[in-house]
């Protein structure tokens, strides 16, 4: 009998370019489908695809290219749709990208969120969302979340990051809903002298607002499958070292927590790595691919030293994307500004099983160090897509086809993705040199 | 005495330091000679970080140290500091965009290397550049921006700042995550900086310092 050991990446990329349960529009739809995701799935796992594929990452490019606002598809799902839709009939990339990453304007208000300003609401309509960066964890609180994350979260953290949830920072701990029947009591006393119901309002209506944008993307998932369309997408998650530096301690924080207090920061560190494979996991179960996006923030060079990265950043994201493809999906950490000097660092990943995006990061050095070992994503540069001409942008397509698409492994994007103010001959010039150049013979 | 405190701050040893500076305030020494030598360390801290032996959270923090040293001082101090500048630079970061990180570390570092620093945050429209170029005669201004649409902002700047009839008074800087040489030549500015001590280095050729 012959042994056979389960691949679960291969399992489940399988199931995802088979697209069963998609309702097809017809079978030209089902066959391209089939030959998009496996074109994908082919270059994840090393092997030769028939061509390059070409699978964009999109935000605000849709709205512009519709002839939108950003503030429009931020506040209605269904401009988004429409926005989106039009890009993938257009471009005929090999994935379609939903808009989820449009995010709903208001849910963000009913809440009153204070980390981002976003189109209409602290920015112009035609610029992008940007993060409000915090202390929203001081200093002196890393004790206050080890101990109890979820209670720090709800006491402390939701109201220091949305007003409309102010009142739970008076709610008394949740652990007192224990005891005998008294605690319930007690947690209705909290519940009723502190404004709580207001914010449980809130979150209704909030969540009202969360369901039209999800239905929207879930209908879309489903309308664009059926067209022929492999979403990509499948969850998303973070890295630990993010989450704290990004949501709770800010650069400055983390980066200064790294010399006073480095201990606590790594049983946060910890603390947080379960989470973050939840989210991971949760996140991508409701969807046929496996693909797991993980964008990075803080781990590039010059934001930390070599030994620094080894030391904080990189332990949890490893364990991370390890556990992550434990259950067969496809991390794809997008490896924000330039990770030239830790590629031998990043290397250390099972071959064919995630996809690596990269921005500024010498990307043909990376098929050197990386090749035959991770699938490579990018990185036609955002100043060459916005200010440069289709004629540069074939060039740089062509020599990234020429030398990272060699025996496979790349896949063709933006550096960040598709920049949204790229210009529109220059996101065809890219479409239609893959499709034309990037064939494997 | 004085080098053990430079070597301290510039070795990032914060609770030493400012150990060895309550012993020498307590000592009764002139507070200008402790800041002094904070300043000495920064400019340590700012050679390591070109020599790419210290990186920004390094940065950052020896900021903290002195920080934290200029407010123990602080009280005692008589008059202030009159540090002899090299020159002028003027930045922020362009409208639209919030992000502030690289440009405060420019600040610090063109602080740190003796510029005077004119910082007017982010999101600032051009009319900010040319009322503070207007102010301050300073010839050299820099602009910061992370995101792509601040291609269009910077430009729109250096454009405004040409309309005001200040073009000529001034060099102009870009820098921030997605800036190059083809922004630097799209926004119409005299040079972009990869990083910090590229920024340092330009406004020192600028200035004429050595």
């Amino acid at each position: 009998m012959m042994e056979t050991s389960v691949d679960k990446t291969s399992e489940k990329l399988d199931l995802w370019c088979s697209g069963t349960g998609i309702a097809f529009a017809g079978p030209q739809a089902e066959q391209e489908y089939g030959e998009r995701a496996r074109r994908l799935s082919d270059a994840i796992q090393l092997k030769t695809p028939d061509r390059v594929p070409i699978a964009p990452l999109v935000t605000f490019f849709p709205a512009l290219y519709s002839g939108m606002t950003m503030q429009d598809v931020m506040y209605d799902p269904d401009k988004a749709y429409a926005a989106f839709k039009k890009v993938a009939v257009d471009f005929q990339w090999d994935t379609a990208m939903n808009h989820i990453n449009t995010l709903s304007g208001n849910m963000l208000e009913a809440l009153d969120y204070k980390q981002l300003r976003w189109p209409g609401h602290g920015v112009a309509a035609n610029r992008t969302y940007q993060f409000v960066e915090g202390e929203y964890m001081k200093a002196d609180e890393y004790d206050a979340f080890l101990d109890d994350p979820s209670g720090f979260m709800v006491r402390t953290y939701l109201p220091r990051i949305c007003g409309a949830l102010a009142p739970f920072q008076l709610l008394p701990p949740l652990t007192m809903t224990v005891p005998y029947y008294m605690g319930i009591t007690m947690m209705m006393a909290g519940v009723a002298f502190t404004g709580t119901v207001s914010a449980l309002e809130s979150i209704i209506k909030a969540q009202a607002e969360f369901m039209k944008l999800a239905i929207s993307v879930g209908t879309f998932n489903a309308e664009l499958q059926g067209m022929g369309f492999p979403i990509m997408m499948g969850g998303a998650s973070q890295a630990p070292f993010d989450t704290i530096g990004d949501s709770l301690r800010g650069t400055q924080g983390i980066m200064l927590d790294m010399y006073r207090q480095p201990a606590k920061l790594l049983k946060a560190l910890d603390k947080l790595l379960p989470t973050a494979i939840q989210m991971g996991v949760s996140s991508s179960m409701t969807s046929l691919s496996p693909v797991v996006f993980i964008p990075l923030h803080k781990g590039q060079m010059g934001f930390m030293s070599p030994e620094q990265f080894k030391t904080f950043y990189w332990p949890t994201l490893h364990k991370l994307m390890l556990a992550l493809i434990g259950e067969g999906l496809v991390p794809m950490p997008f490896f924000e500004a330039d990770y030239t000097d830790r590629l031998d660092i990043i290397k250390d990943i099972p071959a064919g099983k995630a996809i690596y995006c990269f921005e500024r990061t010498d990307i043909f050095k990376a098929k050197e160090v990386l090749g035959g070992r991770v699938c490579i994503k990018g990185n036609v540069p955002s100043s060459l897509m916005c200010t440069g001409t289709p004629q540069q942008v074939r060039q740089y397509c062509k020599k990234l086809i020429d030398i990272v698409g060699r025996g496979g492994g790349l896949i063709v994007d933006g550096d960040i993705g598709i920049p949204d103010e790229a210009k529109v001959e220059n996101v065809r010039a890219m479409t239609d040199f893959v499709k034309e150049s990037g064939v494997y013979r | 005495m004085a080098n053990d405190l430079i070597n301290l701050i510039a070795d990032l040893k914060e609770q030493e330091a400012l150990t060895v500076v309550r012993r020498r305030l307590d000592a009764g020494e002139d507070p200008l000679l402790i800041l002094d030598d904070s300043r000495k360390a920064l400019v340590i801290v700012g050679k390591r970080f070109a020599d790419c032996e210290y990186f920004i959270p390094d940065l950052l923090y020896s900021g903290e140290i002195a920080r934290e040293i200029a407010e123990l001082v602080k009280p005692r101090l008589a008059r202030a500091q009159d540090v002899k500048r090299l020159g002028k630079v003027i930045i922020g970061t362009v409208s639209g965009d919030i992000h502030d990180i690289g440009k405060n570390i420019v600040s610090f570092m063109l602080d740190v290397t003796g510029f005077e620093v004119y910082d007017i945050g982010v999101d600032q429209a051009p009319q900010s550049f040319i009322d503070k170029i207007k102010e301050t005669g300073s010839g050299i201004v820099g602009l910061s921006g992370f995101l792509t649409f601040a291609f269009d902002s910077m430009k729109e700047t250096v454009a405004a700042i040409k309309a005001a009839g200040l073009r000529d008074k001034v060099k102009i800087m870009i820098g921030g995550g997605q800036m190059n040489d083809d922004i630097r030549k799209y926004t119409g500015a005299d040079a972009y900086g990869e990083d910090a001590m590229a920024g340092v280095a330009l406004a020192r050729k600028w200035t004429g310092a050595k």
